[in-house]
């Protein structure tokens, strides 16, 4: 999973794509989940890490993750 | 340049209303560029067109004949303002005119004026009657189409296009027909309007982006910029809008222009499908009404067809800002009857 390259993001979550000219704005964790997406982490290196810092069962983690990817990609943010 | 050094630039489309000429925005694009050392005529059609009311815009303007009154008429009004202004060049900005104004070109170009425009056959080629076809011979994505005369024609139309289906007037004017009742009633309203023939186009879906291009006669894009629409008013027109970046759309208005040799400004209408397919909707044969944003982004359109049109050499543009956004708003400006008059009256403001 990549996301598109050039997709600008700003601290305060907001996230916008220069080649369709959307933009969307992304909760704390959204926004640092997508941080991560960027500097290249693989899904399960992001997981581990979300792991490591929140409360939260590993069912749990991996249906809102599926979710989170949907959402990206009918966002159009991903690469494939 | 006229007495006081001044580039003197006449420039039509001063009509900046809900369905906007380019003028305006063309204008501001040039002052942009040339500061103080630039003289801006308007010409006019209408005597409520704003720009001629705008008097740190447009400088003077004289009203032209309309288009239907012929190239011989145009000529001698031009000639008749260039005695006053010494014209160096003439940008305009309507389909409608365009025929004429490239017609005279040569003229234009004994009295020391100079334009910046296709060639006829550039202008013909990508008519909405003739763009399936060009499509075709250049290698583009065109929606299928068929140019019809006789509303009896919709029902072949259908069995090939499917519904839903576009039907677009000669001139202007598109709409979506999802039984063959709508497309006939489309069919007769358009045709009342327009007159004949009626353009029935496939209906493509997808996101609506136009790129705002400056080919320079020689097989080069001097400048791309592409756009996507973010308002849309319901005339269909872009009340906002943002660049954008995608190598795919300057890619395609490459390919465009070195397939054609396009000359002056365009703006390639495009959808963009799911599937991530280019569709090339319309193509306009001079600067879209948000061609300032060009200059905002850093690649400044009308300032450019400038200086290729005094002969100077320009390299082509190679980077744009991203992301720029444009709003456009409307504003009451006020006026006296006095200035109403005098346009009227004598067709000079």
């Amino acid at each position: 999973m990549q996301l598109r390259k050039n997709i600008a993001t700003s601290e305060s979550g907001f996230i916008f794509n220069p080649a369709t000219g959307d933009s969307f704005s992304a909760n704390p964790l959204a926004s640092e989940i997508i941080t991560l997406l960027k500097q290249g982490l693989s899904a399960s290196e992001i997981k581990k890490n979300i792991q490591e810092k929140y409360d939260v069962e590993n069912g749990q983690l991996e249906k809102d993750w599926d979710d989170f990817l949907l959402q990206l990609r009918d966002a159009n943010l991903l690469d494939n | 340049m006229n007495t006081n050094n001044k580039l003197v630039v006449a420039v039509t489309g001063l009509n900046a209303i809900d369905s906007p000429g380019p003028g305006i925005a063309v204008i501001r694009a040039l002052r942009d560029e040339f500061k103080e050392n630039i003289r801006i005529i308007g010409l006019s059609y209408e005597t409520l067109e704003p720009g001629i009311y705008l008097h740190d815009v447009v400088d003077k303007t004289y009203q032209i004949p309309y288009p239907s009154a012929g190239a011989e008429a145009l000529i001698s009004r031009i000639r008749y303002i260039h005695e006053k202004e010494n014209l160096a060049v003439i940008i305009p900005n309507f389909d409608a005119e365009l025929y004429n104004f490239i017609k005279l070109q040569s003229t234009f170009r004994t009295l020391g004026i100079q334009t910046f425009l296709p060639t006829q056959e550039q202008f013909d080629a990508r008519d909405k009657i003739n763009l399936y076809n060009f499509g075709k011979k250049y290698d583009l994505l065109v929606p299928k189409d068929k140019i019809i005369y006789h509303v009896g024609e919709l029902n072949s139309c259908a069995e090939e296009l499917n519904f839903p289906l576009v039907v677009k007037g000669k001139f202007y004017d598109a709409i979506i027909a999802h039984t063959l009742e709508q497309a006939q009633k489309a069919f007769y309203k358009l045709s009342a309007k327009w007159g004949y023939p009626i353009i029935v186009q496939e209906f493509i879906t997808g996101t609506e982006i136009n790129i705002a291009v400056l080919g320079d006669g020689k097989g080069n894009a001097t400048s791309v910029i592409p756009m996507r629409k973010l308002y849309i008013t319901d005339k269909g027109k872009a009340w906002a809008g943002i660049t954008l970046e995608d190598e795919k759309l300057i890619n395609l208005a490459k390919s465009f222009v070195a397939a054609t040799n396009w000359k002056g400004g365009c703006e390639l209408e495009i959808m963009m499908t799911l599937e991530g397919k280019l569709f090339i909707m319309e193509i306009n044969p001079r600067f879209p009404a948000w061609i300032y944003l060009s200059a905002a982004a850093g690649q400044n359109q009308p300032a450019t067809l400038v200086k290729l049109a005094l002969g100077e050499t320009v390299e082509p543009f190679t980077n744009y800002e991203v992301g720029k956004i444009f709003i456009r708003y409307s504003w009451d400006h006020i006026t006296d009857v006095s200035e109403f008059q005098k346009i009227s009256a004598f067709g000079e403001l």
